[in-house]
């Protein structure tokens, strides 16, 4: 052993918006649009959200409980619980449409072309099984195989995913592993088919944040040799500043900013972006300052019916006529890849001195 | 125990506490006792908050419970303002709880959804015998101490949304005029945006009625941000207590370094340019005890210690490791002013090897996995 200790570093944050990212798009998301019946007729949980993730790339999708973040997703697989239902888009994955896909198509093209990992690693394992029952179980869903053939291939997996002592745990039960070990048995199943993209949703929120680190970690190296598209949806933004080449930042329903990681942190040009930033202690600011709150609740998605969701929490828009009744467009600001849905967007720091 | 306690009577002093969980056996097993608490000291002095931080498993939960007795300790004592609470019973341990209330993680589960708020929260005063007049004062007051109005109280819990759910769930625990509050968890289920109002308004309370907090949580900048001192506990021990500044700005336990240098900074200059150390393994369990000091298996300094010529070293597993730190269960050493750290090689200037991303990971996990 040469080395006892290793300090694990990422790339610099100049290199990885370029590295093995071509420009095709592996998963693009346009226009999906999901409701819920409502007293007042049907409630937009998702609403005309279009997104777009490139092979190798990791994209953000942040946002509070109810932004419609998971709920996109599931949309995108079919997956909406009911009584919700997809209105209208379109959900392109390696140039097909899931949305005009036949039942068994979709369930075809779900753990081979585009899987998903939930945030708790215990209810996606069945506690009966042995986990490498488990991931033959997944591998034999889409592929003729033998139970020999299965069992070389679980175990393959189990390995890439990083399991010590791949062989002797095959024959283990869930209960036998810890949660991080757990949640890297549900990533090995979700790469079985080496899918062209990964979704996460919230994958390491129930983890201590050392295990935290690994699991991410090995989402990250996955997707890096394997050129697969990654969404990582999280409301921590530490995760995003580490991990993540672009993001996006939902409210009620609705992509509120988009842009390159780097350049979102730097220069936020949403006011809801900037307050999410701000009321986050930090390991290094100064303590025993206060943070920065937000007032008030967030609105359910799809009750604010005109204007911007944010209008009644934000610091510059706040009763303004225009905020309240014009619902504003994502709109590029500074870079082309930087988009952000405020009227004000161009004017935010006049704007605060002002307030 | 260390430099913390100089001062005069603290107001709360935990000494040696231990709690053991479960001795029966299932229907395959053996019974075998779960030391969750493992000889804990601290103390706290009035209008101070505490910060007690560790992962899942390491029993700072339990504490938070044995402190208030709403469980039994195994052994150990508890003092509260110089007097022996550990084995108080029936009207005086409320008379005591009193002096002392808790606050839940949960805010959901917490509060009787059968009840309105403005009965929740008057429920601690009829049990602790206050006046109908007082009651109603009382109520008001608390209610608008935690910015809820107090129109409110005819309400009910489901009409209320988390973040102001737990300002009810602190109005119940401050109506009491407690001088200690211990919070569990009280902000990691809420949204980032609604968190920040919950640790302002603590700080505000605190300012103005000069209570004292054991904050409890796993959240390690949220926990920087309102603690003066901080305890890090791993699998049923603390570790390391400093004060703020220096637990943060010169942590000496290894595993309080690797904990600070896994969270990941909301900054992606800095995050990126940030060195992680890789633990060992994943943290072990309470079931399992490692012998020794409990960290050995994940400990980075360890495996450098056991490389220096000084050390006796011996098997382990694959690997050697100092006998210490294999058999010897490490003491308090005073580092700083109220600074200590249960470390046998807490002298030992600790060398890190950089390693990138992509050949990282192997290192980071590989090593042992401890369940």
């Amino acid at each position: 052993m040469t080395s006892v200790t290793a300090l694990c570093q990422p790339p610099p944050l100049s290199l990885v918006a370029s590295s093995g990212v071509s420009s095709e798009f592996a998963l693009e998301i346009r226009h999906l649009r999901t409701t819920f019946p409502g007293p007042d007729g049907p409630v937009a949980i998702v609403d005309d959200v279009s997104l777009a993730v490139r092979p190798g790339e990791m994209l953000a999708v942040v946002g509070e409980s109810g932004s419609g973040k998971s709920m996109t997703f599931l949309s995108a697989l079919g997956l909406v619980p009911k009584p919700g239902r997809v209105e209208s888009g379109e959900v392109l994955v390696g140039g097909r449409d899931l949305m005009r896909m036949r039942p068994e198509e979709l369930r075809a093209c779900r753990g081979s072309a585009i899987s998903i990992i939930f945030q708790d690693p215990m209810s996606g394992l069945n506690p009966v099984f042995s986990v490498g029952e488990q991931i033959g179980e997944v591998l034999r869903a889409h592929r003729r195989i033998s139970p020999a053939q299965a069992k070389t291939q679980a175990i393959d997996l189990l390995n890439r995913v990083q399991i010590p002592d791949a062989r002797r745990r095959f024959d283990h039960y869930p209960h036998q592993f810890s949660g991080g070990m757990r949640q890297r048995v549900l990533t090995a199943m979700a790469i079985a088919h080496g899918p062209q993209v990964l979704i996460a949703d919230e994958p390491t929120t129930a983890l201590d944040v050392t295990v935290q680190a690994q699991v991410l970690d090995l989402i990250d190296s996955l997707r890096r040799e394997a050129g697969m598209a990654v969404v990582l949806i999280t409301h921590d933004l530490g995760i995003v500043a580490r991990h993540a080449d672009r993001m996006v930042v939902m409210y009620a329903g609705r992509l509120v900013e988009e842009g390159p990681v780097g350049e979102v942190f730097a220069a936020p040009r949403h006011p809801y972006t900037i307050s999410l930033l701000r009321c986050i202690p930090h390991l290094d600011a100064p303590a025993g300052a206060d943070l920065m709150s937000i007032s008030g609740q967030p609105p359910l998605s799809g009750s604010v019916r005109q204007g911007c969701p944010f209008e009644a929490r934000c610091y510059v828009g706040r009763g303004r006529e225009e905020c309240r009744g014009t619902r504003p467009q994502l709109e590029a600001v500074g870079s082309p890849a930087h988009l952000s849905a405020c009227h004000f967007s161009q004017s935010l720091e006049e704007e605060e001195a002002r307030a | 125990m260390s430099a913390a306690d100089v001062t005069s009577t603290p107001l709360l002093k935990v000494s040696d506490l231990v709690k053991t969980f479960g001795t029966e056996g299932g229907l395959f097993s053996k019974g075998v006792p779960v030391r969750a608490v493992d000889g804990v000291s601290f103390s706290i002095r009035a209008g101070e908050t505490l910060g007690m931080v560790g992962e899942t498993g390491s029993g700072k939960s339990t504490l938070g419970r044995l402190v208030l007795k709403l469980l039994e300790p195994t052994a150990g004592t508890i003092e509260f303002q110089g007097t022996d609470v550990t084995r108080l019973r029936g009207g005086r341990a409320r008379s005591l709880r009193g002096n002392m209330q808790m606050v839940f993680q949960d805010p959901y589960g917490s509060l009787n959804p059968r009840m309105t708020i403005g009965e929740l929260i008057r429920e601690p005063m009829v049990v602790h015998g206050y006046g109908r007049d007082e009651i109603t004062a009382r109520l008001e007051s608390t209610m608008r101490q935690v910015g809820v109005d107090p129109r409110m109280a005819t309400r009910y819990p489901h009409e209320f949304s988390g973040g102001q759910r737990q300002r009810i769930a602190i109005a119940r625990a401050l109506v009491l005029d407690p001088k200690l509050l211990i919070l569990d968890e009280p902000v990691s289920a809420l949204d980032v945006s609604i968190q920040a109002q919950i640790l302002n308004l603590l700080r505000d309370i605190q300012r103005r009625t000069g209570i004292a907090y054991l904050f409890i949580a796993h959240d390690l900048a949220v926990v920087r941000h309102i603690s003066d001192r901080v305890a890090v506990m791993y699998l049923g021990k603390i570790v390391e207590i400093a004060s703020r500044e220096q637990l943060y700005g010169a942590p000496r336990h290894p595993y309080t370094k690797a904990l600070l240098s896994a969270v990941p900074v909301p900054d992606p200059i800095k995050e990126r340019s940030k060195q992680r150390i890789a633990l060992h393994g994943e943290i072990g369990s309470a079931a399992s005890m490692p012998g020794g000091c409990r960290f050995h298996p994940r400990c980075f300094r360890a495996r450098q210690a056991a490389r220096e010529p000084s050390v006796a070293v011996e098997g382990w597993g694959a690997e050697s490791l100092p006998s210490a730190c294999v058999r010897e269960v490490p003491d308090f050493i005073s580092i700083a002013t109220e600074h200590v750290v249960a470390c046998h090689f807490s002298g030992l200037e600790d060398r890190f090897a950089v390693t990138t991303n992509e050949h990282s990971n192997g290192q980071a996990v590989a090593i042992a996995d401890l369940t």
